[in-house]
């Protein structure tokens, strides 16, 4: 019947070694992160209780909490994506649903692209000479979450459009055919079912807003403050920046200290994108076709 | 074209109510040329088949009638559609052009709806807001595309779920919701099973009444059990239009429509 000639064993060969070679890599991608968590919680666990996020820092920030970053890191957070998300969105929604393929557009894609690759430092300067000085917000939580949402602005627009052509264009042409207007049919028919993708979109990018550093820097985030914002034209401490203080540039600092930050700040982080990724099969679920 | 020449076979003393008058229509996709000088008529309550190999032009001429090219910005058109007594290019208002003619097309489109709401959709698009109104209309159209019996009793479920078949009945349940006065049926049999197709078609007939159907078809024979008047299109030009019954039995003008219809094609 068959015989397995010597190119059949070579191809298996060839196969089982390329296996192989991306399995070695894959875990090789794995490695790094489980180091990271094992030294985070090795070191910094123990510095976490509720006392550490729910007190001040004390003692020139070598003892006591970080309750201050905690909620400043929350402001800057919330005030950035009030306003990067619906510009962004509708940027997006603009760009795929209404513009014609002209080269406007092809520039306007291309400057989104670049927007998305100026390193972070850039847009701090840029924040303090727009948001900071210009307008003379201050050094102010609406200076940084502003400076914030620029950064993330061509994220959030290149996600949200993605997610908007995932939407098979049959859906939106049986839709017009109806005698639906493009509105009409981004509400009942686009929307509905990219909306997952979307906030998988926004919801990462808040981990990614709260990790910055740089952006806030200069714009609104301070290096102590004693005491917790009162509106957004106060500047504020942040879970990144106390990182870099107490890891850097207060002597004394016991280890555990920065250690917990750390901790806690990508704590954060995974507990959202955990709620993204909870969020989106929750969405699936619903999901359609 | 002069009245007593038309190659339709028109008696000259039968009024005729065009609903559609299509001339000189050219459809290009940036310098590729769909259709050529296309000049025909549609009547008001007619089922006006067309026919042709693939390639012929026939989808692109049913998108030149309710201005789908909008959705393809390389298709370009010339020459005129007139729809009602009027242009269509002329329409400012383009979604009240589309609201009175409705699309079937050969790939059933369930949108990720339930099946109550993808038929109820047009309407609710036109302001149809009242309960009662909408299930009247829901049921009429969902019994009309030999759908109701099979869905009655899961309105709620994902109108994309279902079936292929039952997605393109539900596909033309939806079509026929808006309400048309025109509808365009391209290959809609494609996904449907031979039963099914016989139930649609017998409502195709009584359709006929009420509604003007355009209706596109690889399926020779079924242009022949619907169409009054049939359309033979061949790679973008329309080599013959005539009352279906004549085009088959051959008193054709060109030969390739014959050939065509009885299968001896390329």
């Amino acid at each position: 019947m068959f015989e397995t000639t010597a190119l059949n064993r070579r191809n298996e060969r060839v196969q089982h070694a390329f296996r192989l070679l991306f399995g070695l890599m894959t875990v090789v991608l794995i490695v790094p992160v489980v180091l990271i968590l094992g030294v985070l919680i090795w070191k910094g666990g123990p510095a976490l209780s509720i006392d550490f996020l729910f007190t001040d820092p004390r003692n020139g920030m070598t003892e006591g909490g970080i309750l201050p970053a905690l909620i400043g890191t929350v402001w800057l957070v919330t005030v950035a994506l009030l306003a990067s998300v619906p510009v962004g969105v509708a940027a997006a929604l603009y760009l795929s649903e209404y513009a014609s393929d002209n080269w406007l557009t092809r520039i306007i894609n291309l400057a989104i692209i670049n927007l998305a690759g100026v390193p972070s430092i850039v847009h701090a300067l840029f924040g303090l000479g727009a948001f900071v000085l210009f307008f003379g917000f201050g050094t102010s939580i609406l200076s940084a979450s502003l400076t914030l949402a620029v950064m993330t602005l061509p994220v959030v627009i290149v996600s949200t459009r993605e997610s908007l052509q995932a939407v098979p264009l049959a859906f939106r042409e049986a839709c017009w055919n109806m005698g639906a207007t493009r509105w009409q049919t981004i509400r009942r028919v686009v929307l509905p079912n990219s909306v997952s993708g979307i906030l998988t979109g926004v919801i990462l990018e808040v981990s990614r807003t709260a990790g910055e550093t740089a952006p806030i820097m200069f714009t609104g985030a301070a290096f102590f403050l004693p005491f917790l914002p009162q509106s957004v034209f106060d500047q504020t401490m942040a879970m990144s920046l106390h990182l870099f203080v107490v890891s850097t540039q207060v002597p004394d600092v016991p280890e555990h200290l920065p250690y917990g930050v750390a901790l806690t700040l990508i704590g954060m982080v995974l507990v959202m994108n955990a709620a993204s990724i909870a969020f989106r099969t929750y969405l699936r679920q619903r999901r359609k076709w | 074209m002069p009245a007593d020449d038309t190659p339709d076979g028109t008696a000259l003393d039968t009024p005729v109510d065009t609903l559609v008058s299509v001339e000189g229509l050219g459809i290009r996709y940036g310098s590729e040329w769909a259709l050529r000088d296309v000049t025909l008529d549609i009547r008001r309550h007619e089922i006006f088949g067309i026919i042709g190999p693939a390639n012929a032009g026939k989808t692109s001429f049913l998108r030149a009638l309710n201005r789908m090219d909008e959705f393809t910005p390389s298709m370009h058109i010339e020459g005129s559609v007139v729809f009602g007594g009027r242009d269509v290019s002329s329409w400012r208002n383009v979604y009240a052009l589309r609201r009175r003619i409705g699309v079937v097309f050969p790939l059933p489109v369930g949108l990720p709806l339930s099946v109550y709401d993808n038929v109820a959709l047009a309407p609710r698009l036109a302001g149809v807001r009242h309960k009662d109104d909408l299930d009247e209309i829901v049921e009429r159209c969902l019994r009309r595309a030999a759908l109701w019996d099979e869905v009655r009793d899961r309105l709620d479920s994902l109108g994309s779920l279902l079936s292929g078949g039952q997605q393109q009945r539900l596909t033309i349940a939806r079509a026929l919701s808006q309400d048309p006065e025109l509808l365009l049926l391209d290959e809609f049999s494609i996904a449907v099973d031979p039963v099914t197709t016989m139930r649609i078609e017998d409502v195709l007939k009584e359709l006929r009444e009420e509604i003007t159907i355009v209706l596109v078809t690889n399926l020779v024979q079924q242009a022949r059990r619907l169409a009054d008047r049939t359309a033979f299109f061949l790679s973008g030009e329309c080599v013959e239009l005539a009352p279906t019954e004549q085009l088959f039995s051959g008193e054709v003008r060109d030969r390739r429509t014959t050939d065509y219809v009885e299968g001896r094609f390329g």
